[in-house]
This record gives C-alpha cells, structure tokens and sequence, in this order.
C-alpha cells in the first residue's frame, strides 16, 4: 500500500492534482446543496405567504 | 392526420426544463461515479508505469479530461448565450449562466494538475508557454463571465453582456486547441486526435477515455442541478413554482 501511495517517487504531484480534483469537485456538490436548500425555504415560505397573506 | 411538427419548443419552457432535468440528473451523477471508480481502478491499478515519466504521468487522467472539459463547455457556454441573445429563450440563458462556474472550476483544475505535472517532468510549474498561457485565459474569461453576470443589477442586461463577452472569448478555445501545432510549445503536442489512432498505450487509453466521459456526466449532472436552481430564482413568482415549492420546506 505504502509503495503504491509513493508513485514511484510522485506521490505528492500525483495525490495533490487527485486531492485538489477531488475537493474542488465534491466543493461544487456542497454548494449546490447548501443553496438549494436555502432556496426551498425561502420558495416554501413565499408560497406560504400567498396562500395565506397576513392579515 | 398530419404529421405533428416536432415540438422543437417543449423542453425549454421552464417547468418542462424543470421537471425533465430534475428526473435525468441522478441518473448522470450515477455514471459519473461509476465512470470515475472504473476509470481510476484502470488507470492506477490496470495501466503500467510509464517507461520514461514513471508514475507521475498518471496525472493525465485527471488533466486532459479537465482540459476538455474546459475547452468544450465554453463553446456550450457561447451557444447557449448566443440563443438567450438572439432568440431570447430563457432556459438558454439560463444554462449558460449555469455552465461558467463548472467551467472555470475545469480550467482551474486543468491549470493546477498541469503544473503538478510540469513540476516532475518539465522541472517547472509554469511557463508562460502558448497552450498555458491560453487556458488561462480561458479562465479569466469565465470568471469575467461571471463577474460581469453579478455586477448587472437587471438580469436581461446582466444576460446580454454576459453573453457578448461570452461570444468575444469563444475565439480563445480554436487558439488553445491549435496553440501546440502554431507555436514552438513546451507543452505536448495532441496524443489523441480524431483523425489518427492514439499514439499512447491502449490501456492508458482506456482510462482516458472512461475518465472523460465521467467527468462529462458529472458536468451535465451539476449543470442541470445549478441550471434548475436558477430557474427557480428567476421563477419565484410564478405558478409552476409555487405548486411545486408550495408549503414544503
């Protein structure tokens, strides 16, 4: 495992583009969900209001 | 009965754009995940040390599919905006707007892994070089895409320069292609072209091939998922979301 993890000498140039792809990617998924989440409440509340405008 | 006119219209009306997406995008993110573990297993279990680079060319399964990625979702990027220009189709603006941040994010990610790459092979990370030199370029100008997209207050507006300066740049991706074949580069000239078998390992090949095609599903994946989220915003007011919003948190 630890040879395979070295790359012949390249580990670190090898796992710092997979790392950096992966963080940058998985980064992207996260946001995504954070505002859609944000959006759905706040969409939620709008219709709730016009169904129900306050008094 | 005649026959009925292909309904060219019907997905970029914005609730079927909504509805059709929403059921496609687990379904790609699904073949991305397996594209990108078989993809992986190949090119780090399968395929063999490269004779003169050793490991470090293993990179390229990240790099090169980053770099497509990049090139080609820029031009999707210019055609959707030239539709939301000229014809005012709203889904189309919309998911041009949705494309930039994936690209730019691919153009980073190229740029980063190359200089990581570079560093072992080249002795450097970077090189004011024509193909670098060019996707970086490339990157600005998605991230004056965006920029330009957030500072217009008015959406319509924001959307026609945006897409102007979208159609300014696309004459940057023809350059970053050709950049290797015009100029004397440090940088590689093309392995894989469409014309002649790849000059590489069929193994290697092989991984390159299922990792592209990962990172396309993972990109149409996002971009549908950002382009609805758009659409929603634009869309607030409007019945189709309140009936699909309404009352659920």
């Amino acid at each position: 495992m630890m040879e395979f993890l070295a790359m012949g000498g390249h580990g670190p140039f090898v796992w710092g583009s997979y790392g950096a792809a992966l963080l940058v990617l998985v980064g992207e998924m996260i946001w995504l969900r954070r505002r859609r989440i944000a959006l759905r409440r706040q969409l939620a509340r709008l219709a709730r209001l016009q169904e129900s405008p306050p008094p | 009965m005649a026959q009925p006119r292909v309904q060219w219209f019907k997905f970029s009306s914005p609730p079927n754009f909504y509805d059709l997406s929403g059921r496609l995008i687990p379904w790609f993110g699904g073949l991305a995940a397996i594209l990108c573990v078989a993809g992986l297993y190949v090119g780090f279990v399968v395929a063999p040390p490269d004779y003169q680079q050793g490991d470090s060319y293993r990179i390229m399964f990240i790099h090169v599919p980053a770099a497509w990625m990049s090139m080609f979702l820029y031009v999707l990027m210019a055609v959707y905006a030239a539709i939301g220009l000229i014809w005012r189709v709203k889904t189309a603006e919309v998911m041009a707007k949705a494309i930039a941040p994936t690209g730019a994010l691919f153009a980073f990610l190229c740029l980063w892994t190359g200089a990581l790459w570079g560093k072992p092979t080249w002795g450097t990370y970077w090189v004011w070089d024509a193909r670098l030199t060019s996707q970086l370029i490339l990157l600005f100008l998605y991230l004056g895409y965006m920029a330009l997209h957030g500072a217009i207050e008015d959406r319509q507006r924001a959307a026609n320069a945006s897409a102007v300066l979208a159609l300014a740049g696309v004459v940057n991706v023809p350059i970053i292609y050709f950049s290797v074949v015009w100029w004397n580069t440090l940088h590689q000239g093309a392995s894989i072209t469409v014309t002649s078998a790849p000059t590489m390992e069929t193994v290697m090949f092989v991984a390159l091939m299922l990792m592209t095609f990962a990172c396309w599903m993972y990109a149409i994946a996002v971009v549908l998922w950002r382009a609805r989220l758009e659409l929603l915003e634009r869309e607030r007011r409007a019945k189709w979301v309140l009936e699909r919003m309404g009352g659920k948190a």
